[in-house]
């Protein structure tokens, strides 16, 4: 495969994010704000039925646009925080999902709580099964991390498949809407009538909830914690050597990924007013962590994106059914291929991504071209005739 | 409950072997291309699942619908092993070339390597729903199954016998082959460090195909196996059987050739004795959790890493 | 300094690939799409919804092909107010549903035939309920769908609360069994039925020596047959789909278990057969859908020809109830009813002897009768033996 190679040697993919970062670094303030403000202004307006005629002409686009669009979004920033800023490899995160969705599902039809009190107690029930879950597993390495989180989402499916409180197979329904407020209109909306014809009010709640989200997610990204976790990400082992706690930052970022995926839980729950453990297979932590990883992993932006993308797009192409996941495969691999830190990478870690250092390290097996160095190798090394790589080796990280 | 366990101890026993066996010999193939590339090969259960349609198809081929016995017997069984070996191997390597090269050539991470090898796992499974229906295949009874004695409760057959016999005895040959041949050793050194690897004269992405390769064909046994087990395949048969296989990969000690094949069996025990214990459907439950203890107290596994260090 | 963006173009299309794809659900917009209004134009537009694509699709396409038959034999007749129909696909997911669901909605249905399952009917029922759209669905069979009120709810088959304690009563009276197993596979369905059948056997004084719960996605089911074998059970009955009970059935015969195979009517499709192998043999299904195959009746005859014709197969498990719900639902419209209430109105009402069963339903929208119907497999096909009063298995 050295043809590929050498074509991926002499062409460039456009700086898209390099371009746009070095224009955002020269914007002042307002500026930055008034395009924030421009943003949530359109993210409110999205719901409309002449957008919803181009974007999704076989569904109804005010639903689509709360699950499953709305929904990957706050669930793709959650596990950002995991695998983008810590480089921690979750493959369960289904499971504080799950669990955010049935303590509401629960708590209202077993106790009769209303949403607005249920929703601070899911966030803190599902962000204390991540502080459980990570604690005696976080210490593992990156890839025993990956199968036991994958087996901790699925405990979480099958217990509640198989208890009664949970309401077995069977799941909860129904789930009580959150507290309408009819009178409250905008544009001919009825914002706070929480009901089962009309998305928008639940997407209007949902877009508040993922904003807020992003503004905790942003500080935290650009405080201490967030340093550390960029640490930890580059090299582990460096970063407890200078005296960082790798483990207590582990745990923090785990927590944190619990408690939206718990949010958006407790949101998803309220709107779909019926629950069963079907809601939460393992495809889907893996079709979140694809959605993270292909927009671009550690950055907002671009994870956002991916999980738009990767929602929206099977409703848009209803049509080509059979094939959907075939190409769906395809494109995966492809992608990959061609740009392997995604499609709107953060600067930073496209820096370290190319090194072959950020989320994981690079694979082994890859001698001399490791850390970005295009060398060829030769095919049969005559023994005893060290190659050119040796020149390199400096530069290069122990890959793995 | 544990009345049941130990009314149930010898058929949960001999059964739990069977399971693990399969579930070792997948297991294998995992463990093999981690040790060297510390890749977790997601499209490796699509690997197997092709080695079973291939085994199905020479049975159509030749028409074998029935079963056989004797020297027959034996020459439908090669058949179906071989056919499914080249098949599941031809597909490793395919996927190594196409999949995973370019990766590796770039230094790209492994989260990239682990998303392409996601997308290449429905890639194959989709290829095989649209060519051959989402449904259940069945492929014809071709071992009479005969009982040859009991233990207690339990029936050692003779395609439980074949299964677990097999899986050790392909055990005992890769582990052959990666202590004492000089292929077995360029893994080995990959495994350990790649870049002195190269210093030493080692071809790396030979290493590399036929590590891939001998996955391959591990899994193209154990479809063989399971062909002749469960009379049946699907276009996702693999994924289930899959994820267990990596489990039982990472409770033996990922990297380790004996520990994938005795994390496989313990797996297939726990299972079955949990499942007699608690009921079928807490089975996966009990696994994850044993996995889940076993690593907090043993963090790499039973065994241990390290595939150079697979004489253990 | 940028070169050539070929590179970027392979993105760029291996992203507008990634849009194309993706899992999901799909909707084949079939025979018809697009809406008709409820009125004007002379055409009315009735929907489908249920499962197109996707796992368990081929229910789904049981009912929808017995809708479009009904559908294209009431347009041939002269006279009547066309009727299109817009299928919605939902893969059988819940939550596909309610998206679904809506746009029928605003596409302005007059009614639905559907949902086809019963997790999905819990989901776009509501909906249909706070739209007023009748819905009539042909195979839903939760219990717990009957009890919530619904005005515009309708299904034109028993519940589970029959087809369990019907399968129930058959072993213990018909088969005469002293000791069963009862198996389910943790599905809402499964586990739902195997529960009925549990509790009225108990009640019937057969001993259920072994209870136990498989993943239907697994290849072996060693543990089941483990606990079941002991036990020597006259009769094994599985609440499940076809693949499960396929492969049940033959590790539960190869482990040396000799009881009778029985089950329900997400076991009764040929693939069971394919599955089981000579295992199947025997084996016992029960449906509270009637099999059009078989029968001497001349309309039934008359419609499992003309849907062969159509479709170059059988009529299968609920071909023949889409084609009651769907004459249901026309017969309303040629009565002169195009608004949606007064169609509900009517069809409540509505009494007449379908290809399947009468049709006539109580206050709840249940249907009237309940016949439970048996079907052995016999020598690999399926013997259609009448219903449980008439029923007498080989064995």
């Amino acid at each position: 495969m050295s043809a590929l190679s050498g074509i991926r040697r002499r062409i460039q993919f456009p700086d898209v994010m390099g371009v746009m970062g070095s224009w955002w670094d020269r914007t002042p303030w307002y500026g930055r704000w008034a395009l924030y403000v421009l943003l949530i202004i359109g993210a409110f307006l999205l719901p409309s039925s002449s957008i919803g005629s181009f974007m999704t002409p076989e569904s109804d686009w005010a639903s689509v646009l709360f699950y499953p669009i709305g929904i990957y979004v706050l669930l793709a920033i959650g596990l950002n925080v995991v695998v983008g800023q810590a480089g921690l490899l979750d493959l369960g995160y289904v499971a504080f999902f799950a669990i955010g969705s049935y303590a509401l599902a629960v708590i209202a039809t077993k106790h009769g709580w209303g949403f607005w009190e249920i929703l601070p107690v899911g966030i803190i029930i599902a962000a204390a099964a991540g502080l459980i879950l990570g604690t005696p597993t976080l210490r593992l390495r990156g890839d025993y991390l990956a199968i036991v989180t994958l087996g901790f989402g699925e405990i979480i499916r099958i217990t509640a498949n198989n208890l009664n409180y949970t309401g077995g197979p069977r799941g909860i329904s129904p789930i009580p809407h959150p507290p309408s407020d009819p009178s409250v209109e905008v544009g001919g909306v009825k914002i706070f009538r929480y009901g089962v014809l009309d998305a928008r009010p639940y997407y209007y709640l949902l877009v508040t909830a993922i904003i807020v989200v992003i503004i905790i997610v942003k500080r935290l990204e650009k405080s201490r914690v967030g340093r550390s976790w960029a640490a930890i990400r580059e090299d582990e082992d460096a970063a407890e050597l200078m005296g960082v706690p790798t483990f207590r930052f582990k745990i923090v970022s785990f927590v944190m990924g619990a408690s939206i995926g718990g949010l958006a839980g407790v949101i998803f729950a309220a709107q779909t007013t019926s629950i069963t453990p079907v809601n939460f297979p393992f495809i889907l932590s893996a079709l979140i962590l694809c959605a993270v990883v292909l927009g671009g992993s550690g950055n907002l932006l671009g994870v956002i994106l991916g999980a738009f993308l990767i929602a929206w797009l099977p409703e848009r192409f209803r049509g080509f059914e059979q094939y959907r996941v075939l190409v769906f495969g395809a494109a995966l691999v492809i992608m990959m291929i061609v740009r392997p830190e995604g499609l709107l990478p953060s600067r930073q870690r496209r820096a370290e991504l190319a090194e072959g250092t950020g989320g994981m390290g690079s694979l082994g097996g890859e001698t001399g071209a490791v850390a970005g160095q295009r060398v060829e190798i030769d095919e049969e090394p005559v023994s005893g005739h060290p190659p050119e790589v040796l020149a390199g080796r400096d530069e290069r990280e122990a890959g793995g | 409950m544990w009345n049941d366990f130990t009314q149930q101890f010898w058929s949960s026993t001999i059964d739990g072997l069977t399971n693990g066996a399969i579930y070792g010999l997948v297991a294998m193939g995992y463990t093999l291309v981690y040790g060297v590339l510390r890749l977790i090969n997601f499209a490796h259960s699509e690997v197997f699942m092709i080695g079973t349609f291939a085994a199905l198809g020479a049975l159509t081929l030749f028409g074998i619908d029935s079963p056989q016995s004797g020297l027959a017997l034996v020459g439908v069984l090669l058949l179906m092993t071989l056919v499914a070996m080249a098949a599941s191997g031809g597909t490793a390597v395919l996927l190594e070339r196409v999949a995973y090269r370019p990766l590796r050539k770039r230094g790209a991470s492994r989260l990239a390597a682990l998303i392409s090898a996601i997308g290449a796992a429905f890639f194959l499974q989709e290829v095989f729903a649209i060519w051959q229906g989402r449904d259940q295949l069945s492929i014809p009874r071709v071992m009479n199954k005969d009982v040859w004695f009991n233990i207690g409760s339990g029936q050692v057959r003779n395609d439980k016998v074949l299964v677990i016999v097999a899986a050790i005895v392909m055990m005992l040959l890769l582990d052959r082959f990666v202590n004492t041949t000089r292929l077995g050793r360029g893994i080995r050194a990959t495994a350990q460090d790649p870049d002195t690897a190269v210093l030493m004269g080692v071809n790396i992405d030979r290493i590399v195909l036929t590590t891939f390769l001998l996955g391959g064909i591990l899994a193209g046994l154990a479809a063989a196996l399971y062909g002749v087990f469960f009379e049946l395949t699907q276009y996702n048969v693999g994924f289930l059987l899959g994820i267990k296989a990596f489990t039982a990969a990472v409770l033996g000690g990922i990297g380790n050739i004996r520990g994938a094949l005795i994390g496989g069996l313990v797996l297939g025990l726990i299972e079955n004795y949990g499942a007699s214990i608690f009921g079928t459907q807490w089975l996966d439950v009990v696994a994850f959790s044993v996995l889940v203890l076993v690593l907090m107290f043993r963090p790499t596994g039973i065994l241990g890493e390290n595939l150079q260090r697979a004489r253990v | 300094m940028r070169r050539a963006y070929s590179r970027g173009l392979v993105a760029a299309a291996a992203a507008s690939a990634l849009l194309l794809s993706a899992c999901g659900g799909g909707n084949d917009n079939g025979s018809s799409s697009g809406s008709g209004g409820s009125s004007g134009g002379g055409t009315v537009t009735i929907g489908f919804m249920g499962a197109q694509t996707g796992p368990n699709a081929q229910l789904g396409i049981n009912i929808s092909n017995g809708v479009e038959l009904a559908i294209e034999q009431h347009n041939a007749k002269s006279g009547v107010k066309q009727v299109k129909l817009t299928k919605y696909d939902t893969q059988g997911d819940p939550t596909q549903a309610t998206n679904q669901a809506k746009k029928a909605v605003s596409d302005k249905v007059v009614a639905i035939v559907g949902p086809a399952f019963s997790g999905e009917s819990k989901t776009a029922d509501p909906i249909f309920e706070e739209a007023g759209i009748p819905n009539v669905s042909p195979s839903a069979t939760a219990v717990s769908l009957a009890a919530n009120g619904w005005k515009f709810w309708h299904r034109v088959l028993a519940n589970d609360d029959v087809q369990g304690p019907g399968d129930a009563d058959f072993i213990a009276k018909t088969l005469n069994a002293k000791t069963a197993a009862v198996i389910d596979d943790q599905s809402e369905y499964g586990k739902g039925l195997a529960d009925a059948v549990r509790k009225q056997l108990a009640t019937d004084g057969v001993k259920v020596a072994v209870n136990d719960s498989i993943n239907p996605d697994a290849s072996s089911f060693s543990s089941t047959v483990n606990k079941v074998k002991p036990a020597n059970p006259d009769v094994v009955f599985f609440g499940g789909y076809y693949s499960a009970a396929g492969k049940l059935v033959k590790q539960l015969k190869d482990g040396g278990v000799q009881g009778t195979f029985m089950s329900g009517d997400g076991t009764l499709d040929a693939q069971f057969i394919n599955g089981g192998g000579a295992a199947a043999n025997g084996a016992l299904l029960s449906c509270t859908c009637s099999s059009a195959v078989g029968s001497t009746d001349p309309a039934v005859t008359k419609f499992a020809s003309d849907y062969k014709a159509k479709f170059n197969v059988d009529p299968a498990t609920y071909s023949a109830e889409g084609f009651d719900a769907a004459n249901a639902i026309m017969q309303a419209i040629d009565a002169g009813k195009t608004d949606p209430a007064d169609i509900n109105d009517f069809v409540t009402k509505i009494d007449f002897k379908g290809v399947s069963k009468q049709i006539k339903f109580d206050d709840k929208g249940e249907l009237a009768n309940d016949l439970l119907f048996i079907t052995e497999v016999k020598n690999g096909k399926l013997a259609f033996l009448g219903d449980t009063s008439k029923a007498k298995p080989s064995a």
